[in-house]
């Protein structure tokens, strides 16, 4: 084990000398590698020597998906990067992120009891929160950079800025008395389940995943839901690869209110990411270049909608599906669609 | 003075003179931080003649004749420093004419801005103007009488580049126009080729006569406007930015700004890029050459393009409604700046100078410079929010700024719409030849010196 303090990375060097795949690397969308050379370049990052993926890796978070045996190949890359002082994004790009994010006191907290629900740091998350859906728990809403993930800087390779925040955030979640916290963007339940336990730091509620609500709520009021009789393709943000258990959530969701998600090329561990992050790190080639793939899978898989479960990718993405045909929907309010509280097109 | 209100009725009607304590209140100050001074009236012209027998009655009697567009510059210059009448043009709004093929409007003296491009907008959807960023009311014939910028600065120069010709009630009463409708019926030249007589009256601040009419260049209204900004945390890489972007020839507008709050924005100097165009496939090209311009700073890590998708709706407001926010910060919704005319290679210095101003007198900054005419120069905003209830944090203010036009005459810039205090800085420093022909203009075309007395004078 590497460490021995607070906070520090839980990194297994046996789990990663003795895999068997080297998926984490193999599968990797952005890097091309032999399996040896994966496997090597790995061990070369745990030892803390140089490897052109700390040069290379555009933070999609896939490898957390892809490494099967829990061993955080990303956020290792992470610590490795902040170690020698490699720049992810410009220095810029990357203060900007965390002084946006910075805890000022502003935040907002409903009528908190035994259940939060969190809308994290980004306003459409309470809005989406509401209605019959969440009608006994969006009163207590949470929201602000005191309740706020701080993933984000993972894309930075700002490992200490979540080592630092992540326990405050804990605090204050502690300070409300929570016993469970219904995270509606998936960083936060990925923060909670996967970052903290990679790093060691105690989470003093259960996370609640809201597909996991939202699909309880959806049996609940069943009667109430009218197929929607549509095509949608799923854009799966980056955040869902910390927690693929859930990816499933989405069909059996999709299922349920009577929409088609068709076969695509970028689906599943195959998927791509809105890439604005990606932007910021690897550029707008790379950028343009995944979005344009992606958006083009869409179509020719005949989806008339993409949804969205990322508010983020939401806000990258929208204008530019628009702009090809699709239209743009969170996951949520296709639900609120599917039991008649919002409108249907024509 | 009884019968100077007499007369002034006589030539406006009942409705189109004021003496009023109320309207004499409202016409004495400005929105900045000078102190008032009261108006003897004010009147409210409708047409030319109008303009023209109150400038008689007050080049005979001596009285001082202060022209007012929406009274929006900030520095003083519509307030009457020796009482007086003040001029509001405001009445005198009619577009007369637009020439589409040749793209141009004539406009009467007090139109404002927000009344332009409304009637562009229904009625000549392919041309547009260049609109400040200041409040729609602000008047046409203001901006150009000192020299303002808007979005197509960078494109084409100063607003009062784009002037096509004048129609001015001069200080003794004539009727003059300016360039080639002084020939014939058409508005599309202030000068050339005939000698340029518009720089008898633009800049001039309203001391050499007042606009009745204005010719103003228009320009093509693409179809698709876009934003992209850039983000470094080096001023001294600002001036190299801006040297490559302008390089491109393709950008609309190009301002470089820093400001500590909110915190999102503290340690970074921004650079907002508009560029337009009527298809998708133009804008993807600009948007690419605009990212390969600056490859290389992003490469380093010493720059990088920011997510404008959250900011997207208030940036592409025109005007932008950013500035009224920020003067509310310290609450009062007070808001001054100084804004140097200077080069683009001193934004590094200049920038550090707004810091050291705020710290100095303990006031809060922000700081905007517009790339003027593809990079010849900036116009470097040095400003400061203040509470209007607050006189203490006023006179901070009030000498921030003054030091701030001390700092950027001995950069070697030129103050932009100055204050008469700041005018006499600057006459100070001038080349005594050069300051002995501005006295010389003013003394034939004023004689009396009636116009907007206080400002570009010696004594």
């Amino acid at each position: 084990m590497e460490g021995g303090y607070m906070n520090s990375l839980k990194f297994n060097e046996e789990v990663c000398a003795s895999c068997p795949s080297a998926d984490c690397l193999l599968k990797c969308q952005y890097m091309e590698f032999e399996k040896d050379e994966a496997h090597d370049e790995m061990m070369k990052i745990f030892k803390g020597q140089d490897s052109r993926v700390l040069q290379d890796c555009v933070t999609c978070y896939a490898c957390e998906e892809y490494c099967r045996r829990g061993n955080h190949p990303f956020y290792l890359i992470g610590e490795r990067r902040e170690e020698k002082g490699i720049y992810t994004a410009p220095r810029a790009i990357t203060n900007q992120w965390i002084n946006l994010t910075q805890m000022q006191g502003k935040q907002m907290v409903g009528v908190v009891k035994d259940q939060a629900l969190s809308a994290c740091f980004i306003p459409e998350l309470g809005a989406l929160g509401s209605g019959e859906l969440f009608e006994d728990v969006s009163p207590a809403v949470t929201f602000g950079a005191e309740f706020m993930c701080p993933a984000v800087h993972t894309h930075f390779a700002k490992m200490s800025v979540v080592k630092e925040r992540l326990p405050r955030v804990m605090e204050n979640f502690k300070k409300l008395g929570v016993k469970e916290v219904i995270c509606l963007h998936d960083e936060c339940y990925g923060t909670y389940t996967s970052i903290a336990q990679a790093y060691g730091i105690e989470v003093p509620f259960k996370p609640v995943y809201y597909m996991d609500f939202l699909l309880d709520r959806l049996k609940e009021l069943k009667d109430k839901i009218v197929p929607l009789n549509i095509k949608a393709a799923y854009q799966r943000p980056c955040s869902n690869r910390l927690i693929p258990e859930k990816h499933r959530l989405v069909q059996e969701i999709m299922d349920l209110i009577g929409v088609e998600v068709p076969e695509r090329k970028y689906q599943g561990d195959n998927s791509l990411c809105c890439a604005e992050i990606i932007r910021s790190v690897a550029g707008y080639k790379l950028a343009d270049d995944i979005q344009r793939r992606n958006i083009n899978d869409m179509l020719e898989a005949g989806a008339e909608y993409c949804v969205f479960n990322c508010p983020a990718c939401q806000s990258s993405l929208s204008e530019k599906v628009t702009k090809k045909g699709l239209k743009p929907v969170h996951i949520i309010d296709l639900c609120k669609t599917a039991i008649g509280e919002k409108g249907r097109e024509g | 003075m009884k019968d100077i209100y007499h007369a002034l009725v006589e030539i406006m009607g009942e409705r189109g003179v004021s003496n009023r304590p109320e309207e004499i209140w409202f016409y004495g100050r400005d929105p900045g931080v000078l102190s008032p001074h009261p108006p003897d009236y004010v009147v409210a012209p409708e047409t030319t003649e109008q303009v023209q027998k109150v400038v008689q009655l007050a080049n005979r009697e001596k009285i001082p004749v202060v022209p007012m567009g929406n009274g929006m510059a900030l520095t003083g210059l519509v307030i009457p420093l020796k009482g007086g009448i003040v001029m509001d043009m405001k009445r005198m709004n009619k577009i007369l004419e637009v020439n589409e093929m040749a793209r141009y409007v004539v406009v009467e003296g007090g139109t404002s801005q927000g009344t332009l491009k409304a009637h562009l907008r229904d009625h000549y959807p392919n041309l547009r103007h260049s609109l400040p960023d200041a409040p729609p009311t602000t008047t046409i014939a203001a901006n150009v009488a000192l020299h303002g910028q808007g979005c197509l600065t960078q494109q084409y120069g100063f607003n009062s580049d784009m002037v096509t010709g004048l129609e001015v009630v001069m200080p003794t009463g004539e009727i003059c126009k300016i360039g080639s409708p002084s020939l014939g019926p058409y508005w599309f030249s202030k000068g050339p080729s005939l000698p340029d007589l518009s720089g008898l009256f633009l800049g001039w601040l309203g001391t050499t006569g007042i606009f009745t009419k204005v010719g103003l260049k228009l320009f093509p209204n693409k179809k698709i406007r876009e934003i992209e900004i850039f983000v470094t945390d080096k001023a001294e890489l600002v001036p190299e930015i801006i040297y490559k972007l302008t390089h491109l020839e393709m950008l609309e507008d190009l301002n470089a700004w820093f400001q500590p709050k909110p915190l999102m924005f503290k340690d970074n100097y921004h650079l907002n890029i508009y560029f337009t165009g009527d298809s998708e496939k133009e804008i993807e090209f600009k948007r690419t050459m605009i990212w390969d311009a600056l490859q290389k700073f992003i490469d380093n890590k010493d720059g990088g393009f920011m997510n404008v998708q959250a900011m997207k709706p208030n940036l592409m407001e025109s005007p932008q409604r950013g500035i009224a926010a920020f003067a509310d910060v310290p609450r009062g919704g007070g808001f001054e700046y100084s804004g140097p005319i200077t080069l683009i290679e001193l934004y590094p210095r200049f920038a550090a100078k707004v810091v050291e101003l705020a710290e100095k007198y303990d006031v809060i900054y922000s700081s905007a410079a517009r790339v003027i005419s593809g990079g010849h120069s900036m116009m470097f905003s040095i400003s400061f929010a203040f509470n209007r209830a607050d006189p203490a944090m006023m006179e901070r203010v009030k000498k921030a700024l003054d030091e701030a036009t001390e700092f950027a005459l001995k950069m070697g810039g030129i103050p932009w719409k100055p204050n008469h205090f700041e005018q006499k800085m600057t006459m100070a420093r001038m080349d005594p030849n050069t300051l002995k022909l501005l006295l010389m203009i003013k003394q034939n075309l004023d004689p009396h010196g009636i116009m907007n007395p206080g400002n570009w004078e010696v004594n």
